[in-house]
């Protein structure tokens, strides 16, 4: 299919869908337009956990789309080798908590494979991964390790907040010439839907997106925590008070430019995210924003963040953790009270 | 010669497969290749040999960095590199210099890599030797998803990775050789077994027999050989290759050797090991074994030995005169090739690390 019949397929049939479908049709369709496009995972063929992956063995066969040994170090390795020889792997990490015995292929390897090759061996590849709390899941199945990614130089990750974004991110993740890990946030799996065209569709990586627009006060998110932030943003606007709702999109590439705007026009920042908050993604943010824009700063930044703990094991607590709106709403207070 | 006759059998060589004794003599007759493929063999460890002594002096002359010598390991190498076709994919440890050299990286491009100078690094991607791997047991996952890569495409090509003994204890080792046996990828996996990793012998590694009793275990073969014979080797992988190319999968192949150098050039073995223990397998000298048999069958003499030392030599000095003019290193080239576009924070970096360079 050319370009322009695609773009018009794409018109003709709007869904509506619920996040975790955006994700099975950008697979369908990556997988539609691409033989070298594989699909693996623990329990992938069958669909997945989540049923992410649900009916795409049917379509595409075993050879495509199948299940791995249990083993992320494995999963990460094989996407890796494939890449390595031209095809264009997507694996699936059952979890995002479940990363950590990965992590040595990811900064070891993924971070560095086209810098040893110089350029020869350039790894497209996406990692997906369910990410996120708020489901009353079993311990370790509610982190959110991107900042531990982010810490890698060489990978790009992206965390989309809405059906439409998850679809077209992870169809440009899947064009793109570098690794990218795909974080999906749990939560939002079945708790939003959108519109969501059914064909072929990008939306371009390191773009933020202003989910709502405001003058008084900037907060920046992404993924789980948008809607929780739009939620607060609704309940401050009550109050008087316009918030600015960034949702970042990607965090590696990140769109500086966007932040500068927003916080140039505020002078206030928040920074929401569900992970601790020492050398959180936060922290980054935060430091960057001291560095280049602090001439526009009306009061000092806020972190509205997980506790310095692992997410706890315990689902009754977990309300206590993870950031909710009345959170975000005292964290656009301080900010504003200063 | 005489010193390998006397030597006594040692009992880690136990069970391998050998196709030449110590001093040369003919076991196996039924696994003896063409006459080609001897010279070429005996060529490329001999070869293989003079660059490693000669690469041990340029490192204390300062022109290398650290260096990781593999001088007295080069049969299994190069026996299972000549086994190997066009195509196929090797994956090295850091010591696969030998392996390097027969899949035919330019001795310019290896002398680069080990001084850290990035045009060490740009190699033909058609060659289909990817970069020496420093962490340990990485490309063991690699060599599956490759493998499996060629098994999809039909191609019947195959992917061989090496590895050490200490390697063997990563958790990469055995995922990614599970992996290969459960996708029935075709690869090869050598063990280079040189008793230590540094000062570790293999008897703390593990508690197994031996390594190559693990593939019962990823279900595929396990084969013991004399790593110091490189007929042996050579034998043994190119049975691996065939069934790989045949679509029954996966070898595990251990090859008995050992590192009578140091680990690496900053590596003082005299620590942790008896000399006598080294000098014992400088009598298992794989070079001076076939030598040997060549010698013993008229097909090598100390005329043609001369020319390839001097050969090489010479090869050596045009690769140094060449290493030596490669480009400066710009500060781009910490830069470069992290993403395919740098990302905007990288170009500020950048100009940073110009503006310090500047000042110097």
């Amino acid at each position: 299919m050319t370009v322009a019949a695609e773009r018009q397929a794409a018109q003709e049939q709007i869904k509506t869908m619920t996040m975790v479908a955006a994700v099975n049709d950008a697979l369908r369709v990556a997988l539609e337009r691409d033989d070298k496009v594989m699909l693996f995972g623990e329990d992938v063929g069958m669909g997945g956990v989540f049923r992410a992956s649900d009916n795409l063995q049917n379509l595409f066969g075993e050879e495509r789309v199948f299940n791995t040994p249990l083993s992320e170090a494995g999963i990460m390795g094989l996407a890796v080798g494939l890449g390595i020889a031209g095809e264009k792997p997507i694996a699936e990490l059952q979890f995002a908590g479940f990363i950590y015995p990965a992590l040595e292929q990811i900064n070891a390897q993924i971070g560095r494979y086209r810098q040893r090759t110089q350029g020869n061996f350039p790894l497209s590849m996406v990692v997906r991964a369910p990410y996120g709390g708020g489901i009353h899941s079993p311990e370790m199945h509610a982190d959110s390790p991107e900042g531990l990614v982010a810490a890698v130089p060489g990978v790009k990750i992206v965390i989309p907040s809405t059906p439409y974004d998850a679809k077209g991110l992870l169809l440009a993740a899947v064009d793109d010439p570098d690794p990218v890990f795909f974080f999906e946030s749990i939560k939002l799996y079945r708790s939003v839907k959108g519109e969501v065209p059914t064909g072929h569709y990008t939306v371009p990586l390191g773009k933020a997106r202003i989910a709502r627009e405001g003058d008084d006060c900037t907060v920046l998110c992404y993924g789980g925590m948008v809607e929780i932030c739009e939620e607060a943003a609704v309940a401050a606007a009550a109050a008087g008070v316009n918030v600015e709702v960034v949702d970042l999109r990607s965090i590696v590439p990140l769109d500086f430019e966007a932040i500068s705007e927003s916080v140039k026009k505020t002078g206030r920042v928040v920074i929401v995210h569900e992970a601790a908050r020492r050398m959180g993604f936060g922290a980054e943010l935060s430091a960057r924003i001291a560095e280049e824009l602090i001439e526009y700063l009306h009061a000092p930044i806020t972190r509205v963040t997980g506790w310095d703990a692992p997410y706890p094991p315990f689902t009754a607590a977990e309300h206590m953790y993870r950031p909710d709106a009345a959170r975000v709403a005292a964290g656009i207070r301080k900010v504003l009270d200063y | 010669m005489t010193a390998a006759l006397t030597l006594p059998p040692d009992p880690r060589l136990e069970g391998t497969l050998s196709v030449l004794s110590p001093s040369g003599e003919l076991l196996r007759p039924d696994l003896v290749p063409s006459d080609e493929i001897l010279l070429k063999l005996y060529n490329g460890m001999r070869r293989a040999r003079v660059f490693d002594d000669r690469a041990m002096v340029l490192q204390r002359q300062g022109k290398l960095g650290v260096y990781p010598c593999f001088g007295g390991m080069e049969a299994t190498q190069v026996g299972a590199a000549l086994a190997l076709q066009d195509g196929d994919w090797v994956l090295p440890t850091y010591r696969g210099t030998a392996l390097a050299m027969m899949r035919g990286m330019t001795l310019a491009q290896i002398l680069l890599a080990w001084r850290g100078h990035p045009a060490g690094y740009q190699v033909d991607p058609k060659l289909h030797i990817l970069p020496f791997y420093i962490p340990i047991a990485n490309q063991i996952p690699h060599t599956a998803g490759i493998a499996l890569a060629e098994k999809r495409r039909g191609t019947g090509l195959l992917a061989m990775s090496f590895i050490g003994d200490g390697g063997t204890s990563e958790g990469d080792f055995h995922v990614g050789v599970n992996f290969a046996g459960a996708f029935c990828a075709p690869a090869i996996f050598v063990i280079e077994n040189n008793g230590w990793a540094i000062s570790t012998p293999t008897s703390v590694q593990t508690a197994a027999k031996n390594l190559a009793s693990r593939a019962e275990g990823y279900g595929m073969p396990g084969i013991r050989v004399d790593g110091n014979d490189v007929l042996a080797m050579y034998h043994v992988t190119r049975e691996a290759a065939e069934r790989a190319r045949r679509g029954e999968g996966p070898t595990l192949i251990e090859a008995i050797t050992y590192r009578i150098l140091p680990h690496t050039s900053s590596d003082d073995p005299k620590r942790y090991r008896q000399e006598t223990e080294a000098d014992a397998w400088r009598g298992r000298d794989p070079g001076m074994r076939l030598r040997a048999y060549l010698e013993s069958r008229g097909m090598w003499s100390e005329e043609q030995e001369q020319d390839v030392m001097k050969g090489m030599e010479a090869e050596i000095k045009a690769a140094m005169l060449e290493a030596d003019q490669a480009a400066p290193i710009e500060p781009e080239a910490l830069l470069e090739h992290i993403y395919a576009e740098p990302l905007a924070e990288m170009k500020d970096q950048l100009a940073e690390i110009r503006a310090l360079e500047a000042l110097k």
